[in-house]
Formats: C-alpha cells, structure tokens, sequence
C-alpha cells in the first residue's frame, strides 16, 4: 500500500504542517514503508473482533456537579506567545 | 559520605538517623551533577535554587520528627510532567518556555510526601522515540558506555539514576519509555496498570497508553515511589478508582509454586544471542526461588508494533493539535492564521514528532479510518485476549526488554522503521494496559546492563514487584555501578 506524493501534501494540510520539496519526497518514502509495515494487519481476519479503545473496562465516570473556582485568567494566559486585556491575540482572520 | 549509590529507603534511614541532613544531600548531589552531569547530559533543567529551599523545610520537619515517606530525598523528574513554575519542555522547541501554573497530580504526592526536586530529565521530543536522540536540545549518553544511547524516551532519567545524579526518578511509558532506558541503564523501571497513576499534568502523548512511573536502583524504591503516586485522581477520569495496596509490605510474599509463562514467540528472529542467554539464566533464578516455568502463547505479539504504530500516532496527532501558536508555546509569524499555523508547527515539532503526526492524520483522514485505526483498535483486542489466556494459566509473563542492549549514538536514526522495532517486547503490554517491570538480570560481555521483563495481570503490581524484589536480591546486581 503506496502513499502518493500529492497525498502526502493533503495530509500536511490537514495536520498543519508544511515541508521543503526535499522533505516531502524523505517523507513520502518513509510513511510508504511505514505503511506497507502496518499492511501486515490485513493478514488477521477482525471481521467479528470489537475494537479496544480504553484498555481498562470502565463504564461512564461521573463526579459531582459542584462549581468550583477555574484557574486564574493571568495563569491561563501566562504563557500566550501573544495577549492583550486579558485575551490571547490571533492574526486577523476576517478578511 | 557516598550518598550517590543509596537506595531511597537507606537515605530515608539514614536521613532520620540524622547521619546526614536533607541539604548535606542535596548540596551532594549537586556537586556529583557538576562532575558528572557534563558527560551525561541526563538533565534539560536543573533547579539547585528550589532544591535547597525544599531540603531547607525538609530537614525543619525532620528535626521536629515528621515522619512522611520521603521526606527529604532528591528525585528527577521527566520533562514531559509539568512542576509548577519550573520549565517543562517535552525536550521540543515547541515547549522550550513553557512554564506550567499548575503541578501535575504525581508532583503534587510527591511534595506532600516530602520529596525534593533536582531537575528536569532529557526525553525523546514529546516522549516518540526510543533512544533519546529524538531531544531537539542534545543526546544523553549511556553512563555505562558514553557512546552508547540511554534508551528512550525517558532516557534522561533512567541515566540519571544510573549514573548517581538522582536518588530516584519518574519518567513516562507509552510503548516501552520507561523499561526500555531503565534495560539499557542497568535500573528499575515499572509501567504500572494504565489507570493506577494519575496523567493530569502529563503531557499527553497517546492517551489510551501513556502511565506514569518509577525509575530506581531497586524493586523496593520502586515499590515505595509507586506507594505515593499511585491511587485515584478526581482530574483523571481514566484513573481507576481502587484502593492502593502496601506495596513495601508485599515484597516478601510467598510465590512459591507461582508459575511464570515464557511465550515461545519472544524468543525468535531478531533477539541478540546474550540477551537470550540472559533470559535463560534468570529462569533458573525463577526456578531456584521455587517457581515453576513454563512455555506460554501470545500467538498476535508480532503484529504489536504494526498496530501500535497506527494507534499512538492517531492518538499523537489528535493530542499534539492543541500546539496552534496561540494558547502556549512557540509561535512563528505567518501572513494569515492558516499561515501562522503551519509555520508554527513546522518550526516547532522535529522530525519524529512530525513523521508521527503524519501517520496519525493519514490514518484518522477520511476514508482510511476503518482500515487503519479500527483495524488496529480490533488487534489490540486480539492482543489483549492473548495476554488474558496467557493468565489464565500462569501468574506471570517473563521475557526480554529490548532485542539487543545499548545501541551507539547515531547507529540507527536513519531508518525510523528500524527503531520502532526495538520496542517490540515492551509495546505489548501498554496496548493490554498491564504491569510491566523491567529490572537488571545480567552484563553482556562488553559490559552493558541487560533487562528482564516481567508482566503480570491489571493491577498486579504487588505480586510483580516481589517477584521483581525476589529476583534482584538472588541475583544482587544492583550492587554494581558504572565507573564514572
């Protein structure tokens, strides 16, 4: 199971990352082999096999719903690369 | 006054003997870490200042004759579990400032327990990685050969350990992070039952596998580490709500007649010839401490690594998605905020971490979710149930750690492939979600630590960290240290 260097740039793009044309041909080769590894899962026969999501049966965990404080809006935003009165600021999204 | 190759229980005796203060400990070791520390680079963050200060309470405490389990004892700390106020970088440019306000739930018991911090151990970036080259800071060096890895990603910890820059550590075990460096290094490393310990604070990595645990000289450190991080956590719902058992108090339980299963699949291609002979040995050590030994099937375990390699990537990419440049972490600049997103993460993340991403978005994308993440999710259950069979008829699993002990530093970071399949013994157990205790059981004729494994059951740790016990003051390895 190949990987094609076009899929390679659509996965980028939906993982928000973007690499150098030399990086995208390291990567296409690497996942390719990475995923023809994997395909050896397809010799196993799941089809009546439930998948294990949570590797310790537990049903529903509740608490009490009781408010309690949250952490202090200047902890929240100690380490924000960028702020200003008490918000984190983005680059301007609407055009 | 040597210090450096105490175990945790001698230097609390010997701290309330008043031998020795908490701040003579502490000054100690960090005169050993500025000898020692540059040959090894065990530590990303050192925190002499806090560490003085905590030692300065502790020994006022100790002269009032408080009595808390370690009270005054210096530990390190993987740099993937937030302390508040100190650097927490996931050894990646993305965390490189990041100063957590909050302490993770393990940090916080072992303060009240009295413990002392010295540091911030060296990690694979973000915990991926199996011989800690993945630090996008610098390599740590095994401290029984300088050429050699320390195993990952808790390498730093397990070094430090090794190497008598700490009195114990705690590290993080996804798919073998904490046996592995613990095999490598010639120390004890436990993966206790994913739930046992709280995560919050943790920076996750793959959810469903990641635990927290010890990494000591001994069983019994181990056993008194586990003692106070263990147990249930309101903030961690997938922290399970059981009553912690006296670890300490077990270790000399009877096992006489318990059996101990050795699957016949562990022992195939790819296994060095000294580690099998290692193994070998110890099941006569298993033999004379009065168990029975028998062959066990895990008839899935060689499809382990290839469902593990889509299940923690697609677990990486769906957690490493909060590193947007905006909340925490490094941020590049970018013309928009797409822009400033993907100059971010590409900036910020190294190249492991970045394969992973990859992977894991690949195999959540549309269209391939059922192929690859269901399909890998249906083999962890097949791999489960083998293990589960495997109980039915013994006690315990016993096996290798790793394939081969320490690699040298550069010798496989060209082919990610090949280092994934150095975790093949160890993955395993995170996708079943048992015990896994890796302890030191032979020297291979170049003189590097080689580790054995053993398993047991969800929440076994008691009966696991015993035989561990047992096993080690047989064979008294532990007595021996690297010449640094």
């Amino acid at each position: 199971m190949g990987i094609s260097k076009e899929e390679v740039l659509h996965v980028a793009h939906l993982a928000r990352l973007e690499f150098s044309e030399e990086e995208v041909e390291l990567f296409t080769t690497q996942l390719a082999d990475i995923l023809d590894y994997v395909a050896q899962l397809n010799e196993l026969d799941t089809s009546k096999i439930e998948p294990t999501y949570h590797a310790v049966p537990m049903s529903n965990v509740f608490r009490k719903d009781e408010v309690k404080p949250s952490s202090p809006v200047e902890d929240v935003l100690a380490n924000a690369p960028e702020r200003e009165n008490g918000f984190f600021v983005v680059p301007k999204v609407i055009k | 006054m040597s210090c450096f190759w105490d175990s945790l229980l001698s230097l609390r005796e010997r701290l309330a003997k008043k031998e020795l203060s908490s701040q003579e400990l502490v000054k100690h070791f960090f005169e050993r870490i500025k000898e020692v520390e540059p040959k090894v680079r065990a530590y990303i963050t050192l925190t002499e200042e806090g560490a003085l200060a905590q030692a300065k309470e502790a020994d006022k405490a100790l002269a009032a004759g408080e009595n808390k389990p370690l009270l005054g004892i210096p530990l390190a700390i993987k740099d993937n579990i937030c302390i508040r106020g100190v650097r927490t970088t996931c050894a990646s440019r993305m965390l490189e400032n990041f100063v957590p306000t909050y302490n993770a739930t393990v940090i916080e018991r072992l303060r009240d327990a009295g413990a002392i911090f010295l540091g911030k151990t060296n990690l694979d970036e973000f915990a991926m990685g199996s011989s800690t080259e993945n630090s996008a800071f610098f390599p740590t060096h095994n401290p029984w050969d300088l050429e050699r890895v320390p195993g990952g990603s808790s390498g730093g910890s397990a070094a430090a350990v090794a190497a008598g820059l700490c009195a114990g550590a705690l590290g993080s075990d996804t798919g073998g992070s904490i046996r592995q460096p613990a095999s490598f290094c010639g120390v004890v490393g436990l993966k206790p039952t994913y739930g046992r310990v709280s995560r919050y604070g943790l920076v996750a990595f793959a959810s469903s596998l990641d635990q927290i645990g010890p990494l000591t000289r001994t069983v019994a450190d181990t056993a008194l580490l586990l003692q106070v991080i263990a147990g249930p956590d309101n903030r961690d719902s997938t922290c399970v709500d059981q009553e912690v058992p006296d670890y300490l108090a077990a270790l000399d339980m009877d096992l006489k007649g318990c059996k101990v299963g050795v699957p016949k699949e562990y022992f195939g291609q790819g296994l060095s010839q000294e580690v099998a002979q290692a193994i070998e040995a110890s099941l006569e050590v298993m033999r004379d401490l009065g168990l029975e030994v028998k062959e066990v099937s895990l008839p899935h375990s060689p499809y382990a690594i290839a469902a593990y390699y889509i299940i923690a990537p697609a677990e990486a990419s769906s957690n490493l998605a909060r590193y947007d440049g905006v909340k925490y972490g490094f941020r590049a600049e970018g013309k928009d905020l797409l822009d400033m997103y993907k100059k971010t993460r590409s900036q910020g993340f190294g190249p492991e971490v970045k394969r992973r991403i990859m992977i894991g978005t690949y195999a959540l994308s549309a269209g391939y979710y059922d192929a690859y993440y269901k399909k890998a999710s249906q083999v962890r259950t097949l791999i489960t149930k083998d293990f589960a069979e495997a109980f039915k008829e013994v006690d315990f699993v016993l096996g290798p750690v790793a394939p081969s002990p320490a690699f040298k530093i550069g010798e496989r970071t060209a082919d990610p492939l090949e280092m994934y399949l150095s975790d093949i013994y160890t993955i395993s157990v995170n996708l079943a979600g048992i015990v896994g205790l890796s302890l030191p059981c032979a020297f291979s004729e170049k003189g590097l630590p080689i580790g054995l494994q053993i398993m047991g059951p969800h929440f076994s740790e008691e009966r696991v960290l015993a035989l561990g016990h047992q096993f080690e003051r047989a064979l008294g390895l532990f007595k021996q240290h690297p010449g640094l």
